[in-house]
């Protein structure tokens, strides 16, 4: 097509030897669609570059962080005898002594106090907490075996699943050889097994990777965003309807539109700061608690959650408003009827990528005490709580091996909340939406 | 007339639904969350400790251990350095401050006396044990072999001129560990370390440069006339490329070691512990890091680890005693204790019953002995 046009317009150039403007044009054409090929082709490689990275670290993410979903487990028989529990307090009772007790029970052939000592280590100090809750839940009467599947420590964990090689010399591994014989003698009695890791999903932190979980950051997360979520949202959206409807046009506005934009772009360790002062020194608020962190973070995500809002209210069409007050319709009338439906879902896309921001964010948090060592999981508002990506932080900082794989497993699990929190922006978006 | 009150009655109604709605689950959380700020106001249940993120990795697991074997709250442990835990442990007492603090050095003279002046007279101060600083490198290649005075040379930002004369500075021009000491190997220095915001950073200034630089009698001399000057030659490290600061991470740093076999790595002894697999430790002095050489201080990179407890918070913080008691206990820091496992380094016999006692009878530390 283009190739006849350029050979009549050739044609008729020569025969009448005046500059057209058509020859111009098809001069030129040729390379304007070079030009446009090659913008798209830089457009192309972009997104290319992008979804390989983003392939890239996810795989690797993934990669590294799938074994930590399996934990290995040893069966133990331990035998209870009365005597062992303390009967008027079993919580005093000495259950690590009959966890070794077992042990050595099984290995009966290990008597030296330095030996005894390695084939302890193969086992979780969990051990006991396990068998401690199982005796005081049903406390056993007489003497009885109870089977249990205790965790294996995490070194012994990290043989299994083949991130320690067996076959180099032993000063290059965190295992002994007589330990590997002991782990081999298991094996052969399938007595050492990788089991789906429930700890990781129902425990709080710990310092011994196999008995780490997420559950308490998840709740602690859980909690904060609550906070952000209350305080943020009623808000931002009073201050956006505000803001586009109501205030006047003057300086003063202008002046306050142009800080909200600002606060934007500020570093989130400046709200931090504030947090601090404010909030811990001079209200004197709980240290360490998702109450004031979600406070925190509600500063931090006010500014977006504003801006997306005013633009929300801005793309509802004039036509609407007119009508309405056409009608006899007062301005709230207006407003709470008819543009904040209409607009409520880029609302809520706002808010929402708000709060997965302030789902990511540490810096803040560090200042108010939330970067800390935290076993026991938060109950409510006022618990002392860690967030997920202070529990990353935290284990990507720890020298035990085995916290490399919770790292990205706990990674994931931030992505899935991630994820699940765009998922009920996107379906809320699609329900309340509305075309013309 | 009548239509303006009923709409003004429908806008009331609708304003009333909509700050219901809006407000309805916050109006309800705060008088929640009030309540129980009341109380942990009146009583916090568990124990609140900062400070050194060194001693972190040891008193996390005392606190899980205390934690899961009593029937007290687990202590939540925040890591803020032993100056940042310094400063919140001196603020006051009453419960919105901490209780305990960790340290990777001694309580300064001012810190204490500023604790004082806020009315935490009285502090009881616990050793704990002893880190080492290790520098090490890939196990593909030979361990190096270090005097403190190489590594000076190596890493200071200015050295004395080899060529010049006494009390000339020159900017440092060593390029290869073969330039600081002929018998060291042929390579690029190439050290990874930490920033100069951490405490192993200052630490190791302090036992490895500083030390070295005292090699040389007139920088040595220089401590007594001119302090801030010893320290400018002493505590500056290179800023050409040779020293790299890798960040806090100090598991970034074992990994780069991995796959750089030329490069020198500095952190604590018990990463090297962990990895004793792909790192080793370089000899300082001719002594190779290790338990006993650093437990009984003839690894020069070694220093002592401490805590301090507010002794007003014994009585009324539950658990105060009985934490103190888990930490104390042969089981904890004793030489086959769980700590020596993390990578602390116990201390001798007579200073851990010396330490022990001291946590039992909360000895208050007076701002003078400093």
């Amino acid at each position: 097509m283009s190739k006849s046009t350029t050979g009549s317009a050739a044609r008729s150039s020569a025969s009448s030897g005046r500059v057209k403007t058509i020859d111009i044009v098809n001069k030129g054409l040729k390379s304007r669609y070079r030009k446009e090929k090659r913008f798209r082709v830089y457009g192309l490689l972009s997104i290319i570059a992008s979804a390989v990275f983003l392939a890239f670290l996810l795989s690797s993410i993934v990669f590294n962080g799938y074994s930590a979903f399996l934990q290995t487990y040893i069966k133990l028989d331990v035998p209870v005898k009365t005597g062992m529990i303390n009967e008027q307090n079993p919580r005093r009772s000495d259950f690590q002594g009959i966890i070794k007790a077992a042990i050595r029970d099984y290995f009966p052939d290990v008597t030296e106090r330095k030996d005894t000592r390695e084939l302890y280590s193969i086992f979780s100090s969990g051990a006991a907490f396990q068998l401690r809750e199982k005796v005081l839940k049903n406390p056993p009467e007489g003497d009885t075996t109870i089977s249990l599947w205790v965790p294996a420590d995490d070194d012994v964990d990290m043989l299994m699943k083949g991130h320690m090689k067996r076959d180099v010399p032993e000063s290059e591994r965190r295992l002994s050889d007589k330990q590997l014989r002991w782990i081999e003698k298991l094996e052969t009695d399938k007595r050492i097994e990788k089991r789906f890791n429930t700890t990781f999903f129902t425990a709080g932190d710990s310092r011994e990777p196999e008995l780490a979980g997420i559950w308490g950051a998840v709740k602690g997360s859980f909690y904060t965003m609550i906070v952000t979520l209350v305080l943020s949202f009623p808000i931002g959206i009073a201050a956006a309807v505000y803001l586009e409807e109501f205030a006047p046009k003057n300086i003063a506005t202008d002046f306050i539109e142009v800080n909200i934009n600002n606060l934007a772009a500020v570093p989130s360790i400046v709200f931090g700061l504030l947090g601090l002062a404010v909030f811990l020194n001079f209200f004197g608020m709980p240290r360490s608690t998702p109450l004031v962190g979600g406070i925190v973070l509600m500063l931090m995500t006010l500014p977006t959650i504003i801006i997306a809002s005013r633009a929300a209210l801005k793309a509802v069409p004039p036509s609407i408003r007119e009508a309405a007050l056409g009608v006899g319709s007062s301005k709230l009338q207006v407003i709470t009827g008819h543009v904040l439906p209409l607009a409520l879902p880029g609302m809520l896309t706002g808010t929402i990528i708000g709060m997965a921001q302030a789902l990511g964010e540490t810096a803040p948090l560090l200042m108010i005490g939330m970067v800390a060592f935290i076993v026991d999981i938060p109950g409510g508002f006022t618990d002392p709580a860690a967030v997920m990506p202070v529990q990353i932080y935290l284990w990507a900082d720890s020298p035990e091996r085995a916290f490399v794989e919770r790292t990205s497993a706990a990674i994931m699990v931030l992505l899935a909340f991630l994820v699940s929190m765009n998922a009920v922006a996107v379906i809320m978006r699609k329900r309340f939406e509305r075309r013309w | 007339m009548k239509k303006t009150v009923t709409l003004a009655a429908f806008m009331l109604l609708l304003a009333g639904s909509l700050s219901v709605i809006g407000c309805g689950p916050k109006a309800e959380q705060p008088a929640n969350e009030n309540q129980t700020a009341e109380e942990t106001q009146s009583a916090r249940d568990y124990i609140s400790i900062v400070g050194s993120s060194t001693v972190y990795p040891f008193a996390t697991v005392v606190a899980e251990q205390f934690g899961k074997t009593t029937d007290f709250k687990t202590p939540k442990i925040e890591s803020t350095g032993s100056g940042g835990g310094f400063k919140l442990f001196s603020a006051g007492v009453g419960i919105e401050h901490p209780d305990i603090t960790n340290a990777s050095r001694r309580i300064k003279k001012s810190e204490c006396e500023m604790s004082a002046e806020n009315g935490v007279t009285e502090v009881v101060e616990i050793k704990i044990g002893y880190d080492g600083i290790v520098m090490a490198n890939s196990k593909k290649a030979e361990p190096f072999s270090l005097s403190r005075k190489d590594i000076f040379l190596a890493l200071a930002k200015e050295v004395p001129d080899p060529n010049g004369a006494e009390g000339a500075l020159i900017a440092n021009p060593y390029k290869t560990w073969k330039d600081v000491n002929p018998e060291l190997p042929d390579k690029k220095i190439e050290v990874l370390g930490p920033p100069p915001t951490s405490g192993t950073r200052d630490a190791f200034v302090e036992l490895g440069m500083e030390a070295g630089a005292k090699e040389f009698a007139w920088i040595k001399d220089l401590k007594k006339k001119d302090k801030d000057r010893f320290k400018q030659i002493s505590h500056t490290i290179r800023e050409d490329g040779a020293y790299i600061e890798a960040g806090e991470n100090d598991n970034l740093i074992v990994q780069k070691l991995d796959a750089n076999a030329d490069a020198l790595g500095i952190f604590g002894f018990s990463f090297l512990d962990q990895n004793t697999d792909k790192i080793q430790g370089a000899f300082v002095d001719g002594v190779q890091p290790a338990f006993s050489a650093i437990g009984d201080g003839s690894y020069p990179l070694s220093r002592p680890l401490f805590f301090y407890v507010k002794k007003a918070h014994a009585g009324t913080i539950p658990g105060m005693n009985e934490y103190l008691e888990e930490f104390t206990s042969d089981k904890a820091w004793g030489d086959e204790g769980y700590l020596t496992e993390k990578g602390l380094i116990p201390m001798s016999k007579e200073e851990r019953e010396k330490f022990a006692k001291a946590a039992q009878e909360l000895t208050p530390l007076s701002c003078d002995e400093l």
